[in-house]
């Protein structure tokens, strides 16, 4: 009756070799491959360290007015252009400001690479069920699976830096764009998409004419989360050498600064708030259309 | 009927929806029916060897309950539905053989489509709508917009170019769609239930503007509709299709004097006849000049009975368009023609 009261597990030493002939195989292979993966991602790191240097250089009064003034086309709303100012004077004044042009530039570059991945994926995902049911589940374990758990083969194959670090981040945040362009795609109503065929539309007129502009909401919405959750991840980017924000909190952790860490926290949040009341106004703007139908 | 005025001929033509289309085939073609069918392959029969022959420059109805098939028989003619066999000849070419570059032109070149919810794009203002068979085309705007402004403005709509169709009431609407489907210039327009979701003020009214507007274009107009009256008002000939399968295809006067079965006779038996039929099917033949007065071929019953209570005992005379004498109708004729067939039932209740 043993077998009932404990489970039939391997024995110790075999789970042992398991472990480790898996730890040896993936040692190999980032041996002889690991060098020309961070080839292949060095014009990556010289742009990342080139946008970082921009934004940390350019003196702060010209990124406030830009920022401002990006605010400003995205939401039209003088409430948020002020709430963005305010925001980045105290940020500044607080001493967090190369920091927060560190985390700006890499969130910035996450959010562009997952935009430019993320919606052709969303897009083959809507034109095809098989691709959908393939990219589902890859999709499901990444938004479930703990981040520590990939940052180990991330540091295995490419070392501790910006490059690891910003694919961290884009494991983690690009999930739902891919998830909500399909979405929204496949929520084009079928009677708009067989009008479009009976004027003799081609697919790609019907793609970018019809099906992306209506799906263009939802596509936003995507983009919207995905800069949040590039956001929450900047502090364990952070352990695996990005620098920013989440650096300072992870020494408050460590050395239990509460001040530190309690700044550079809030620091993460208002950003987070900004991005996210000027990219969810402009998305409001872009379906003016919906809104302003009859009651 | 002259072979040269047929735009349109559609031979034995069969949908089956479902796997295994191919091999359901040859039982339908066998003579297994929907029910049948539905139960032994789990395949669902669209259309059943539908032959159809559509006049250039006139309406043809295509009337039906809900799943007879007429929306699919009018979604091959431009192949949003692949045919399981058939063939659908446009000026003898066969529209199933296009490849799909060709299709493409020709759905641009040769047919439009009115849908029933309007499938108006929603983030398009009017203009954008009415221009999209053409700017799909590449026109130029200048040109795409000037061809648009012009049809909004023959189906009344002038001054809301700029709104988008969430702004517009549902009559409206249509009215964007139409001009849409005309905007390209199609020599065929597909109208899919296209006034059904109306109200019936709103639907009568639109019926006058494609009527109106059918007088100066002549199109070739395939229109479903399951409304029998406006089968009426507006066809030149009616098809009623029943599970799939063509159950009559003539004349309106003849579908409602001579019902193919029971389906068709249950499909008119609501209709007020003095107000459809009329004199030319109900006349004595005779070229001879009767007492009362004469009146056109065309004639509703209705009207003719409203002339003939100032003189009953006179029969009148019918003449056809070109005034010359064909017939001529007395009180009996008239009483008789109104009455429902004895197959129809009496229907008397209270």
């Amino acid at each position: 009756m043993d077998w009932f009261f404990n489970f039939p597990d391997m024995s110790r030493s075999d789970l042992r070799e398991f472990k480790k002939s898996v730890d040896f195989a993936f040692t190999d292979f980032s041996r002889t491959y690991g060098q020309g993966i961070e080839d292949f991602f060095e014009p990556l790191l010289m742009f990342l360290v080139w946008f970082e240097k921009l934004f940390i250089n350019t003196p702060w009064p010209i990124i406030i007015v830009s920022i401002l003034l990006l605010a400003w086309i995205g939401s039209r709303s003088l409430l948020v252009v002020a709430g963005t100012f305010i925001s980045f004077m105290l940020i500044g004044y607080f001493g967090m400001w190369e920091d927060t042009m560190s985390t700006l530039a890499i969130i910035l570059v996450a959010t562009f690479l997952c935009i430019a991945i993320g919606i052709p994926l969303g897009i083959a995902m809507a034109r095809s069920n098989k691709v959908q049911a393939a990219i589902v589940p890859i999709l499901d374990v990444m938004q479930t699976i703990p981040s520590f758990v990939y940052l180990i083969p991330v540091v295995m194959l490419l070392g501790i830096g910006k490059v690891p670090g910003l694919i961290a981040v884009c494991i983690y945040a690009i999930p739902p764009i891919v998830r909500l362009t399909n979405l929204g795609i496949r929520l084009v109503d079928k009677d708009v998409l067989e009008a479009a065929d009976s004027f003799g539309a081609s697919y790609w007129q019907k793609l970018l004419g019809v099906q992306i502009p209506l799906a263009l909401p939802t596509i936003f919405a995507g983009v919207n989360q995905t800069i949040m959750m590039a956001l929450a991840m900047v502090v364990i980017a952070s352990m695996i050498g990005v620098k920013g924000l989440g650096l300072p909190v992870l020494q408050a952790i460590s050395n239990q600064y509460l001040a530190l860490g309690l700044m550079n926290g809030l620091a993460i949040v208002i950003l987070a708030i900004i991005f996210d009341r000027v990219t969810q106004k402009f998305g409001l703007r872009m379906q003016k259309y919906r809104n302003e139908g009859k009651d | 009927m002259n072979s040269k005025n047929i735009l349109i001929k559609v031979n034995q033509l069969y949908k089956i929806f479902g796997d295994g289309d191919k091999s359901s085939l040859d039982l339908v073609k066998n003579g297994m029916g929907k029910d049948e069918l539905l139960e032994k392959s789990n395949c669902v029969l669209g259309l059943n060897n539908i032959n159809l022959n559509i006049n250039r420059g006139k309406i043809q109805v295509v009337m039906g309950l809900s799943g007879s098939g007429k929306s699919t028989l009018i979604r091959h003619l431009n192949r949003l539905i692949e045919p399981t066999s058939g063939e659908i000849l446009f000026n003898d070419t066969n529209i199933l053989n296009l490849t799909p570059k060709e299709l493409i032109q020709f759905r641009q070149n040769n047919m439009s489509m009115v849908f029933q919810k309007f499938a108006l794009f929603p983030h398009k203002t009017v203009l954008q709508n009415v221009g999209y068979g053409l700017a799909i085309q590449n026109i130029s705007k200048d040109e795409w917009s000037e061809k648009a402004q012009r049809w909004i403005k023959r189906v009344g709509l002038d001054g809301y170019e700029t709104y988008y169709p969430g702004q517009l009431s549902g009559g409206m609407q249509q009215r964007v769609g139409l001009a849409r489907a005309l905007a390209t210039d199609a020599e065929i327009l597909l109208m899919d239930e296209a006034f059904s979701a109306l109200d019936p003020l709103i639907r009568s009214e639109m019926q006058n503007i494609l009527l109106d507007l059918q007088g100066e274009l002549h199109k070739t107009i395939i229109f479903i509709t399951h409304d029998l009256d406006e089968a009426l008002k507006i066809g030149d000939r009616i098809a009623i299709l029943r599970d799939g399968s063509m159950v009559q295809d003539s004349d309106p006067q003849e579908i409602i004097m001579n019902p193919a079965d029971e389906y068709v006779s249950d499909f008119i038996k609501d209709i007020n006849r003095a107000r459809v039929i009329q004199a030319k099917s109900i006349m004595t033949p005779t070229n001879s000049k009767s007492s009362g007065a004469t009146v056109k071929e065309e004639m509703v019953l209705e009207d003719i009975l409203q002339i003939m209570s100032d003189a009953p005992s006179k029969p009148v005379t019918i003449e056809n368009s070109k005034g010359k004498i064909t017939g001529k109708i007395e009180m009996v004729n008239l009483i008789e023609g109104m009455k429902r067939p004895k197959s129809l039932g009496t229907n008397i209740t209270g």
